[in-house]
This record gives C-alpha cells, sequence and structure tokens, in this order.
C-alpha cells in the first residue's frame, strides 16, 4: 500500500487537519515509510490460525445499570471554548 | 393486488427499506453512569465520557446488551454470541468524540423476521437484516441565536438499537404496517418506549422505483422522519419524484434527502462531501462482546407472550376475527384489559365493547386505556348485567355512558335509574295494543302486505316501554298481535 499526495490531502481533510500543499509530498513519504513498517506484519504466515477475538481472551466488563454520573453540568462546561447558558455554543452549523 | 404507481410509460413498483433507530429504554447511557431521562435541564445528564474529555474510558452497561438481545429474540432473529463495537468518524458538532461507538461488521444481532397486517387481513413477511447497538449524537439547536449553534449532550452516548430491514416492502402500507409491528413489539418487550414524538423511535427510509421484474434501480435515503403518517408519505411522494425523473429521461442520483412535512415534499440534505467515509475500525477501548448462550437462554425464557402469539391466541381461545384480535393486540395494555373482560364472558361481545363503545369514550375523554374512567371489572359486571337480561343492549349503552361520566358501577346505576329490562308479557302486550290502537291505518298497511312497518311498531313499543322492553319479547308480542 503506497499513498500519493492526493490520498494524503484527503486523509488531512477527513480529520479535518489543516496541510499546506508544498507539505504534502514529504507528508506521503513519513506515512507510506509507516505503513512499510507495519506491512512486515504481512510476511508472518497466519494459515489455520484461529483470528484471536481479545487479548487473553478476557470478556469485556459490564456496568450495572445505574445513575451514578452527570448532574453536573458546570464541569462539563468547564472547558467549552464558548456557552450560553447552560448550552454548550459552536459557530453556527446549519442543515 | 399489488401496490404499483402508474406512470407515463407504464406501471411502476415501489422497493422500501426501512432503518429504525429505537431507543434502549435503560436508566443509564450505553457507556456511562448518566441518566437517560427526557427533558432534563441541557448537558444535566452528561458525565466526562459523553463529552469525551481526554483520557475518560467507556465502560459497557450490561442492561443495554440484554435489552439489544430480548429485542433479538422478539424479532425472531440469530443472537450473535460474537460482536464488536467500531469507531464510525465523523466531525459534527454534537458528536464531541468525532466518532460514534457503533457495530458495522459484527452486529449483536443477524438476520430475523417481522410478520406484518394489512388492512385486507392479509399478511406478510418482512426480512430483518441486522439489529446492532450504537449511541445517540447529542442534540443541536440551530434557531435559539442569530450565529451560533447550541449543543446539548443529554442525549450522547444513550443507547440506540438500529433496526434494519430486507428492501422487501412495497407499498406505503406496508412501510406503516412494519413500523407499527415493529413498535408494538418493542413496547411488549420493554426495550423502547415506541414515542416518536420525543423522537424514542425514528425511522430513515430507503426507497426506490423500477418495473416489474427488473433489478433494484438506485435508491434514496429519507432521514429521520418521526411519525408513521410520515413514514407512508415519504414513500409515496418520494417514490412519485423518482418516477418522475426516470420518466423525463434523467437520472435517480444516490443521495440522502429530508422529508417535509409541510408541504408534503422531499429535498436533498446539504450535500456533505465525503460523508460516507466514515473510516471503521475496531474500538481499541472495548473489548469484543462474548456472550454466555445460558445467559441468552435466561432471556428468552423470561420473554413475554409476544404479539403474533397473542393474536394467535386470541383467534383461537376467544374465535376472534383475524381484525378484532389484531386490533387488541396492537398494546399490551388493551389486551390485557380485553382479557380480563372476557374471562368467562362471551369473548365477541366483549370484543366489541372494548373496540367499539370503550374506544370511542377513550377517544371522547382524551385518556389511554391506563386511565380508563371503566375499569375492566366495570365493564366485565356490565355484560354480565346484558348476559342475564337484567338489561338489554341498547339501554347497556345508557348504562356504559353514565359509568364513563361519573365511574359509578352499572348495577347501581340499572338500580338508580329503574333501567331493568321488562320481560313481563302482560306489560309488553298492554303497550303492543296501546301503539296498534294509535296507528290503526299503518296497522291495516301492515295487514295488507307491507312488511317494512314491523320495524317501526317495534320502534314505537320500545319508545313507548322507554326502551326497556325485552327485544326478543317485543317482536314476538308485535308479530303475534298483527298477524
Amino acid at each position: 500500500m503506497s499513498l500519493d499526495p492526493a490520498a494524503v490531502r484527503r486523509i488531512a481533510k477527513l480529520a479535518r487537519i489543516r496541510v499546506a500543499d508544498d507539505a504534502l509530498p514529504q507528508l506521503a513519504g513519513e506515512l507510506n515509510a509507516i505503513l512499510g513498517w507495519i506491512e512486515q506484519l504481512n510476511e508472518v504466515d497466519i494459515d489455520g490460525v484461529t483470528p484471536l477475538t481479545g487479548a487473553a481472551q478476557m470478556t469485556l466488563a459490564w456496568r450495572a445499570d445505574v445513575v451514578n454520573d452527570g448532574g453536573d453540568a458546570e464541569r462539563v462546561l468547564s472547558n467549552a471554548p464558548d456557552r450560553d447558558g447552560q448550552f454548550y455554543a459552536v459557530p453556527k452549523v446549519v442543515e | 393486488m399489488a401496490y404499483t404507481i402508474e406512470g407515463n410509460s407504464g406501471r411502476w413498483e415501489v422497493v422500501v427499506g426501512l432503518e429504525v433507530h429505537a431507543q434502549v429504554i435503560s436508566n443509564a447511557k450505553l457507556f456511562s453512569g448518566a441518566a437517560t431521562a427526557f427533558g432534563a435541564a441541557p448537558n444535566s445528564q452528561v458525565s466526562l465520557v459523553d463529552a469525551a474529555f481526554p483520557g475518560m474510558l467507556p465502560v459497557l452497561n450490561g442492561e443495554c446488551v440484554a435489552q439489544a438481545v430480548r429485542t433479538g429474540l422478539g424479532l425472531n432473529a440469530e443472537i450473535h454470541l460474537h460482536s464488536r463495537f467500531d469507531r464510525k468518524n465523523y466531525f459534527y458538532a454534537d458528536l464531541p468524540s468525532g466518532y460514534q461507538i457503533s457495530q458495522y461488521e459484527h452486529p449483536i444481532v443477524g438476520k430475523g423476521v417481522i410478520e406484518i397486517e394489512l388492512a385486507d387481513g392479509s399478511t406478510r413477511q418482512i426480512g430483518v437484516t441486522r439489529l446492532h447497538l450504537e449511541q445517540d449524537a447529542g442534540k443541536s439547536l440551530h434557531d435559539q441565536h442569530p450565529t451560533k449553534t447550541f449543543v446539548d449532550l443529554n442525549r450522547s452516548g444513550v443507547a440506540l438499537m438500529e433496526i434494519v430491514s430486507e428492501p422487501d416492502i412495497r407499498s406505503p402500507e406496508e412501510a406503516g404496517a412494519y413500523v407499527r409491528k415493529l413498535r408494538s413489539i418493542l413496547r411488549y418487550l420493554g426495550t423502547c418506549d415506541g414515542n416518536m414524538e420525543e423522537g424514542s423511535l425514528r425511522a430513515d427510509v430507503n426507497v426506490s422505483v423500477r418495473k416489474a421484474g427488473e433489478a433494484y434501480r438506485t435508491r434514496c435515503e429519507i432521514k429521520n422522519v418521526n411519525s408513521i403518517r410520515f413514514v407512508m408519505q415519504a414513500v409515496e411522494v418520494e417514490a412519485l419524484r423518482q418516477i418522475k425523473v426516470w420518466e423525463d429521461g434523467g437520472e435517480v442520483v444516490q443521495e440522502t434527502r429530508l422529508f417535509d412535512s409541510a408541504r408534503g415534499t422531499t429535498r436533498p440534505m446539504r450535500s456533505k462531501e465525503d460523508a460516507h467515509d466514515y473510516r471503521y475500525f475496531p474500538d481499541p477501548d472495548l473489548r469484543p462482546l462474548v456472550l454466555d448462550p445460558a445467559w441468552v437462554e435466561s432471556l428468552r425464557a423470561a420473554l413475554p407472550e409476544l404479539p403474533d402469539a397473542k393474536r394467535a391466541r386470541f383467534i383461537g381461545d376467544f374465535g376472534l376475527s383475524p381484525y378484532d384480535a389484531g386490533v387488541l393486540v396492537a398494546e399490551q395494555s388493551t389486551a390485557s384489559y380485553f382479557e380480563t373482560v372476557a374471562a368467562g364472558r362471551d369473548a365477541k361481545l366483549a370484543a366489541n365493547w372494548v373496540t367499539g363503545d370503550l374506544f370511542a369514550a377513550l377517544n371522547r375523554k382524551s385518556v389511554t386505556i391506563e386511565g380508563s374512567p371503566v375499569t375492566p371489572a366495570a365493564l366485565g359486571a356490565l355484560l354480565d348485567l346484558i348476559g342475564n337480561k337484567t338489561i338489554n343492549g341498547k339501554i347497556a349503552k345508557q348504562v356504559f355512558d353514565e359509568m364513563v361520566e361519573t365511574g359509578a358501577a352499572p348495577d347501581a346505576i340499572v338500580q338508580a335509574r329503574g333501567l331493568r329490562q321488562v320481560v313481563d308479557t302482560s306489560a309488553i302486550d298492554a303497550a303492543v295494543d296501546a301503539v296498534i290502537a294509535a296507528n290503526p291505518d299503518k296497522a291495516a298497511e301492515y295487514r295488507s302486505g307491507k312488511d317494512k312497518l314491523f320495524g317501526f311498531f317495534v320502534g314505537q313499543v320500545m319508545k313507548a316501554m322507554a326502551g326497556k322492553g325485552n327485544p326478543a319479547l317485543v317482536n314476538d308480542a308485535v308479530k303475534s298481535k298483527l298477524g
């Protein structure tokens, strides 16, 4: 797998990261190096090996259906860049 | 007769598949301990997990899993003992983490089936493709401020079941029947309250059209339709729109549209470039979900009797028509009311009273059956008075109206108003004689062959007796006196 500058531009856009056009080739090179390193895994022969569904086959921990959180709008809004009353306020996004 | 739409180029079939989002009934959210109740003050039911503060980790609510499994069992669907949570990535102001935790490749519930009943009495099987668990997003309010959107995260992280149907639906009526039936099953199971006004149940409607025998053509998805009536309207107007596009030589493009209920049209959502590139991948914060088959069986054993089974029992045990049985089982509370009234009595008579006079009275009073001014025991007592011939059917309606208004017991009303049926034949004979004497011309006409006047005489006698005559005895007396 290899990424060209156009693919990198698209990935950056989906991730809402602004990348200048002249930075794309270098970024593509770095990402391709990472992908290449990970592709070493393809060398392992896994024919006949059942996929591992979880580390050490531990099951997912469950919580009880109990309300023990929330009820503190101030704490939740504490790092909001902008607010209005008890709402978060963001630049208007209209559908 | 299959539903088709007549276009300029011939008949068109409509193909519909529905994705229903049903909010799970639970106290706490899918991955946090914040409350789920509707209508709380903004951001008052939000944990730091729901607000996606850095480092916060999700912990799965076991009851939400149980609710999804119960629903799967109620839809006669495969329960997948191994499933997985994935991240669906997209940016929106009311999705603080930038991804929704959902189940993409390995949903908890696989193929199932819902049987729908149509107005002509026929039934159809509609396939269910899958059911998966996912988080709801927060709520954006766009109309509170000229330049800002307000965000309330109370709904963020609440558990939803997305229930996807096969494209088996072929008409607006079937689409409505499918949502109604699904809603009924969810309410019986207690897994979703089905309240469409509060958004607990909403549907995305996929519509395409085709000529008979063709493969599927391009479909459009109409998002977030929030009533059964609108689902039916959306199917119809979208099908008409697509037929016009095809017949005008154009091509339907696959897109997401919104239903405008005021105008009765659909319009495209502002096109979101890359909107469908969600880059799903397994959520590294959550292990695979593995269910114990014995636990699934224990949930199965605890399921209530569901609408289809109850309907079959009402038809089989009580001799009700499929239509009446369908009406009575749609809501569990109605079915249980009916069963109390029908126990040890004439079940068809009970069904007629419940679906007729009782429903009309509840409508008039704008109350649900749980708030009925007439208890099932009281309605049963009224039927007993008809059964033992204390009152006739017509007087019973009068007594019932008073029960609705005052909540009084039927025998007390009959006693207080002197409504007891007259079975004394001498009193009936006297009333018949008086009516004949007062209408000699009509009596003569009847005797010369104008049979239709029989009803007139019965009516006059009943009127003279204030409606209290035993109808059979009155009929006999009129017949013999005029004969």
